[in-house]
């Protein structure tokens, strides 16, 4: 339990929290605000609606894209390190 | 790896070309003359006989193939099949339905059930798989070590798998009772045995490979109706992209229709209606004396006069089926009052977000927007059934990359959903309200005959209002072909598809519950030693007990779809969501921490379910013990309490004592990167 936290934790687990306050303010802070952002139009649909039936779907799909390559780039990262390590 | 997945995808697509053919000769027959009813079991044979063709095809008598499909499901089809194992009926029939009544505060369930992917692929895929076990109750008793924890875990996903189970089954039950006209009980078993034929033989393996071949069928039967009826409006086959301009179209046709002023007439005498019922409930009991009597006096006049005998049968039946007692009367009367209420109040506008008259109104429904985005999301995160599927990818990377694959086919349904409903509005908007009632086209007969539409000429101008017409949710998309006017084809199609939905979903989750039984009660706690072969022989007969259960349950009718589902998924959350994030992500996360959070949690969710919904329950000799809800909360989002109670007591508890020794080296080795694959 001395042992400092592996740097391949410590890179997940940061990348980890900022997409995770990224997808809350996506789900709750932009859909409080529903009601005002019906007021601006977005592709001939009220924003506030197009967000909650695409937009935040779409962004949804993007921050799991983005993990995704991330951890692939961390893994690849953490080969190598091994590799050098012997 | 490559020259096999390429042969699964060519067997999928030669599967895919078989159905369209198969749809495109049912067309052609129809066409000459094929009567609508032989569309329908053409549909419910063809597509059951494929289902169970690859149950049979699948079986195996191997546990690793057994629980978890032999962990060789390639990302893209472990992406398929979570998508027809997370697709429900109620994301089939309910959502759009959903939406459709209720405008934009149907999109919550959108939001939710996408939204969760993310937690599933930031929080759990990945460490799931690492751990690489059978069961969600093994990766909690193995992180917190000990058999209770285990046997909450099992209490849990059973309970929340059964409720979600039946829902499913219930809609099997709508669908062959409308499209082959069975009788809905009959319905219900018949797709038990549909139900059956995949899961029993094969379990997860057979499950996994019919839910590819269920998820081609489901989202091609969603989204044919509504890219026909998006070309016929806008002359653009992609409902997703164009129908901002339809939903522009329908709100000015909401301006007009809901301030006319016969619509506002029939609100008016709605509303009178309710006060008429809320008079009589408050003189009960003498209310129901004096209409028995009254209807006494009138059958008695009708004999001394010589009147038709079909009016005096008619009267005698309405006397027969008055209440019984008072307590009876009241139910029915409050519940006669409660839908007259709901007619009286004026429509709500499609987009308009958080519809109310007052801010205090508002505010309260932006509220349980909210909370119910946060029960369905943290739900998704914590539904044994759809975790389990992370299990069954060869390695982590490729359990990252299928949370990608199941959200992406998962969303092609959920971004057609809000377009449909806004498309089956405008139809009934512009060629259904305002028709004369003698000239209403055939399916809505069909529909009232099995109880989810309902029309009643309130005013007696002999025209249809829109507040005269009742349309349950669930059955807008079973109904919008023929609220189009498209060939029966259609809707043979997208009861199949429905029927696909609803089966795939309950395979999965009948096999979370036989393996909670099997795997995590009977061999790891009471007989260990058991062999494998006992072990597989005890799974499948639990498959069939349970099964036969949930059906018994659905038979009864319980409640509509959707809320069963979003009782379900606050359920799971509340239980497991706390007890596996805080497992991965905290170190210092004990087992009494673990236990206390997920009773805490499930119990706050539980009582407020039952608080709110069952005023009355006489198995348990509870009565009236409604309560008013707090913070104006529903009960589908009760998660919300349970979650945020699970939170703090998983926490404080785990401080009170001590930490776990074995909690650092689980840790590790479940936090560790890749093991490199060998390619």
């Amino acid at each position: 339990m001395l042992q400092e936290t592996p740097v391949y934790w410590r890179k997940t687990r940061r990348l980890t929290i900022i997409l995770l306050l990224l997808w809350l303010v996506l789900t709750f802070g932009v859909n409080w605000f529903a009601r005002e952002l019906n007021q601006l139009d977005f592709l001939g649909f009220p924003l506030g609606f197009y967000m909650g039936a695409q937009g935040a779907l779409l962004l949804y799909l993007a921050i799991i894209v983005y993990y995704n390559r991330k951890m692939r780039a961390l893994d690849a990262e953490q080969d190598n390190a091994r590799d050098e390590g012997g | 790896m490559l020259p096999s997945l390429s042969r699964l995808q060519r067997y999928y697509l030669v599967y895919t070309g078989v159905f369209l053919l198969f749809i495109a000769g049912l067309a052609a027959l129809e066409q000459n003359g094929m009567p609508p009813r032989w569309v329908g079991y053409a549909f419910l044979v063809f597509t059951i006989t494929m289902y169970a063709t690859i149950g049979v095809l699948s079986r195996t008598s191997d546990v690793s193939e057994y629980y978890v499909a032999g962990r060789r499901v390639p990302a893209f089809f472990n992406g398929m099949a979570t998508g027809a194992d997370w697709m429900s009926a109620a994301s089939f029939m309910g959502l759009a339905g959903t939406l459709y009544l209720s405008g934009f505060q149907g999109l919550a369930y959108v939001i939710g059930w996408t939204g969760g992917f993310v937690l599933v692929a930031l929080l759990l895929a990945p460490y799931l798989r690492r751990f690489g076990q059978f069961t969600i109750p093994d990766f909690l008793s193995a992180r917190y070590g000990g058999n209770f924890i285990r046997l909450v875990a099992v209490g849990a996903a059973i309970l929340a798998s059964f409720v979600y189970v039946v829902a499913q089954i219930y809609g099997v039950g709508v669908i062959t009772s409308r499209f082959v006209s069975l009788q809905f009980e009959i319905g219900v078993f018949v797709g038990l045995a549909g139900i059956l034929v995949c899961s029993f033989l094969g379990g997860m393996r057979a499950v996994t490979w019919t839910q590819v071949a269920q998820y081609l069928i489901l989202i091609v039967a969603y989204i044919t109706p509504v890219a026909i009826l998006s070309y016929n409006v806008t002359g653009v086959a992609i409902p997703q992209v164009v129908y901002g301009q339809v939903l522009a179209q329908v709100s000015q046709l909401e301006k007009t229709l809901f301030d006319s002023p016969v619509e506002a007439e029939v609100r008016q005498l709605y509303r009178e209606r309710a006060d008429r019922y809320a008079e009589k409930i408050m003189q009960l009991p003498v209310s129901l004396t004096h209409e028995r009597e009254q209807l006494a006096n009138q059958i008695n006049e009708l004999k001394a006069s010589d009147a038709q005998m079909r009016e005096i049968v008619a009267l005698e039946r309405q006397r027969r089926e008055l209440p019984h007692d008072p307590e009876q009367a009241r139910v029915r009367w409050e519940n006669a009052m409660y839908s007259a209420v709901d007619r009286s109040k004026p429509p709500v506008h499609h987009a308009e977000a958080f519809p109310g008259e007052t801010p205090e109104a508002q505010q309260a429904q932006r509220l349980n927007f909210l909370a119910l985005i946060f029960c369905l999301t943290v739900g998704t995160a914590a539904l044994p059934h759809v975790l389990m599927r992370y299990y069954t990818t060869p390695s982590v990377a490729q359990a990252r990359e299928s949370v990608f694959w199941s959200l992406l086919f998962i969303m092609v349904l959920y971004i057609t959903a809000p377009a449909y409903a806004v498309f089956a509005k405008h139809e009934v908007f512009t060629n259904l309200i305002g028709i004369p009632i003698t000239k209403l086209p055939g399916w809505v007969a069909a529909w009232s005959k099995i109880g989810l539409v309902g029309i009643e000429d309130i005013n007696g101008d002999g025209l249809l209002q829109l507040a005269e017409l009742s349309l349950n949710p669930d059955v807008i998309v079973l109904a919008t072909p023929e609220i189009a006017g498209m060939p029966y084809v259609v809707s043979g199609l997208v009861a199949a598809g429905a029927l696909a939905a609803a089966l795939s979903t309950a395979d999965g989750l009948l096999l979370t519950i036989t393996s909670a039984l099997s795997h995590d009660v009977y061999y790891r706690i009471f007989r260990p030693d058991a062999s494998t072969q006992f072990r597989l022989v005890i799974s499948k007969s639990l498959l069939l007990v349970v099964a036969i259960m949930a059906a018994t349950v659905a038979a009864q009718k319980p409640g509509t779809i959707l809320s069963m589902v979003a009782w379900a998924f606050s359920i799971a959350g509340s239980a497991f969501f706390p007890a596996l994030v805080l497992g991965i992500f905290w170190m210092r996360a004990t087992k009494a921490g673990a236990i206390a959070g997920m009773l805490v949690g499930l119990s706050i969710t539980l009582y407020y379910i039952l608080r709110l919904e069952f005023s009355n329950l006489s198995w348990l000799g509870l009565q009236g013990q409604a309560m008013e809800p707090w913070f104006h909360l529903q009960s589908t989002s009760a998660g919300v309490f349970g979650v945020l109670a699970g939170f703090v007591t998983h926490i404080v508890v785990s401080l009170l004592t001590p930490p776990s020794p074995e909690a650092a080296s689980f840790l590790a080795r479940i936090r560790r990167g890749h093991d490199r694959e060998v390619s």
